[in-house]
């Protein structure tokens, strides 16, 4: 088996995951310059609701075909994270609007901290299976293996970040997004309404992380109430990577974070001696944010930094 | 010129006030525009114009005072209202989505006159299509009529300077507006540019839309101007057609300093 092929499909697939998560870090960074650090919560809620769904659903002898099952679970977590992601803003986020900006991140750890309680309070902090109702058999591809549940991740993924690309370029909504990134008091006199423009992207970048916690859950077959923080930690990363506020540079870093991962880990025993395993992989990612940091702040993407410091 | 206002009030303010921490910035200020006329601001540098500019499209609340428009309550009302209910304006330095091309510039102002939501952007139904169809159609002809169609699908930053101006006026005019107000439209041009400029006025004046414009050229503003008013230190002091006001010796005092007598 060749172990490189091989690492960059699994990086492939986990960057896809990190990218989706990204660009809900990236979208209200862009609108706000604020880093909700409750998205990673978001991402873990949207798990742990589908899970529950799914069982509730099969549980009471509802008879459905797995995939159809799991998009059933969908149906009912993402539109309660989008409820979730509305509700952050106006909570914790309006008010401090015109705070200085330690305020609303201060208040972002806050309510990150409150989801994960309470998620503890209703799952209890024990890791769940995710059931295994999606497809998954294994394909030979240039010596390596790649299942179908990873061909299901990525073009999902993709088309999901595609959907979103045409929606910002394309559309009312994603110009008046646009707008209000570039200038909220000129479009607010355009009639932009700032508040609902804001909510919205709340709302959009929430159904992605409800996805993309599915993607986790499914791809590691399991999920769990603390498990926002370290995916969440990621994909801000790879946000950063790309260059915050910079959509196209949500998807870049989040791709090559998965793969810098996945490959790095791959090799990183063999290298060490066999000193450090694979599951030291989580430090490529905090070495690539340190890095990135010192000798690139505005990201691979990013422009304007010095502006608002 | 003045025949061309037919003495409908248009909008009507008065008693305005607006301070900033110790600083009056305006202080019982009262106007009213007639419709269809080209109404002139003027004074001397930090007179109040710009913070009256703010006032009336809604960046500012005033803190007291009455202002109507087409006898609408308009008073401390946000942005959004106040252009949706007829007024759009331009910057004195200007304001455009610089990282937008110049059409989708004027798109987002068509904003306030279209309906279109959440839903229409995801499910791309043909009623929102026909609806962007709309606006695109409406962003081109505007870019026309301003004179920078060429210019549609460039960069607002790449822009020259005078086809950011006329751009800002597009996309103040996607508004739909009644009252145009224009904030030292004519900064920084050449006499070509502004004479120019003083013609797409005329135009969006003959084509019915009421002018409120803040300039420093003295000359472009007593041949264009139905009536002027004068601000200096946050007060009114003078109005009337470009005449009266030009010979007014608060005026000339306000510009020059007084007479020695």
């Amino acid at each position: 088996m060749d172990i490189f092929i091989q690492q960059l499909i699994n990086g492939l697939v986990v960057g896809s995951i990190y990218a989706l998560i990204a660009l809900g870090y990236t979208m209200v960074y862009g609108i706000l310059q604020l880093i909700n650090f409750a998205h990673g919560e978001i991402v873990m809620m949207g798990a742990m609701i589908t899970i529950s769904a799914v069982s509730i659903l099969s549980g009471s002898g509802v008879n459905l075909p797995g995939p159809l099952l799991v998009v059933a679970g969908l149906l009912v977590s993402i539109p309660i994270t989008m409820l979730l992601g509305f509700t952050i803003e106006r909570v914790a986020y309006r008010p401090l609007r015109k705070a200085p900006r330690l305020a609303p991140l201060i208040t972002a750890i806050g309510i990150s901290i409150v989801l994960q309680q309470v998620a503890v309070l209703i799952w209890k902090n024990n890791p769940r299976s995710f059931p295994d109702l999606l497809p998954h058999a294994s394909h030979d591809f240039m010596g390596a293996v790649i299942t179908d549940l990873q061909i299901l991740i990525v073009v999902l993924a993709l088309v999901v970040m595609g959907g979103l690309l045409i929606m910002v370029e394309k559309t009312k909504l994603g110009r008046a997004m646009r707008a209000v990134s570039m200038n909220q008091s000129v479009a607010s006199l355009m009639g932009v309404n700032i508040n609902y423009v804001i909510s919205m992207t709340f709302v959009i970048g929430s159904a992605l992380g409800a996805v993309a916690g599915v993607m986790v859950g499914a791809n590691y077959g399991l999920a769990y109430p603390t498990m926002g923080f370290m995916i969440g930690l990621k994909a801000f990363t790879a946000a950063v990577l790309g260059g915050i506020g910079n959509l196209a540079g949500a998807v870049a870093g989040g791709l090559l974070l998965g793969i810098i991962e996945s490959v790095g880990a791959g090799y990183l025993g063999p290298i060490t001696g066999g000193v450090l395993g694979s599951h030291y992989q989580d430090i490529f990612a905090f070495m690539v944010l340190i890095l990135v940091l010192v000798f690139r702040p505005s990201g691979l993407l990013g422009e304007r930094v010095a502006e608002r410091a | 010129m003045a025949n061309q206002a037919n003495g409908e009030v248009l909008l009507e303010i008065s008693g305005i006030h607006k301070r900033f921490g110790g600083l009056h910035a305006l202080s019982d200020v009262a106007l009213s525009i007639n419709k269809g006329e080209i109404y002139g601001l003027i004074g001397p540098n930090g007179a109040g114009k710009t913070t009256l500019f703010n006032v009336l499209t809604g960046l500012y609340q005033p803190d007291e005072g009455k202002f109507t428009f087409k006898g609408i309550d308009l008073f401390r009302k946000k942005p959004n209202v106040v252009v949706e209910s007829g007024i759009a304006r331009t910057f004195q330095n200007i304001r455009l989505f610089h990282n937008m091309t110049a059409l989708e510039n004027v798109m987002v102002g068509r904003h306030v006159r279209t309906r279109a939501n959440v839903l229409g952007a995801v499910f791309r139904d043909p009623k929102t299509r026909a609806e962007e169809a709309g606006i695109h159609e409406r962003a081109q002809s505007l870019l026309d009529y301003v004179g920078i169609r060429k210019h549609g699908g460039e960069f607002a930053k790449n822009l020259s300077y005078g086809d950011q101006r006329r751009l800002e006026i597009a996309r103040a005019l996607a508004t739909d507006p009644q009252l145009l107000a224009l904030d030292e439209p004519a900064a920084g041009m050449n006499p070509k540019e502004t004479d120019d400029l003083k013609k797409l006025m005329e135009k969006i004046r003959n084509d019915g839309v009421t002018i409120l414009l803040i300039e420093h050229d003295v000359k472009l503003m007593m041949g264009l101007c139905d009536r002027i008013a004068v601000l200096d230190y946050g007060k009114k002091i003078a109005e009337g057609v470009p005449e009266e006001v030009k010979n007014n010796p608060r005026v000339i005092e306000a510009y020059l300093g007084a007479s020695p007598d």
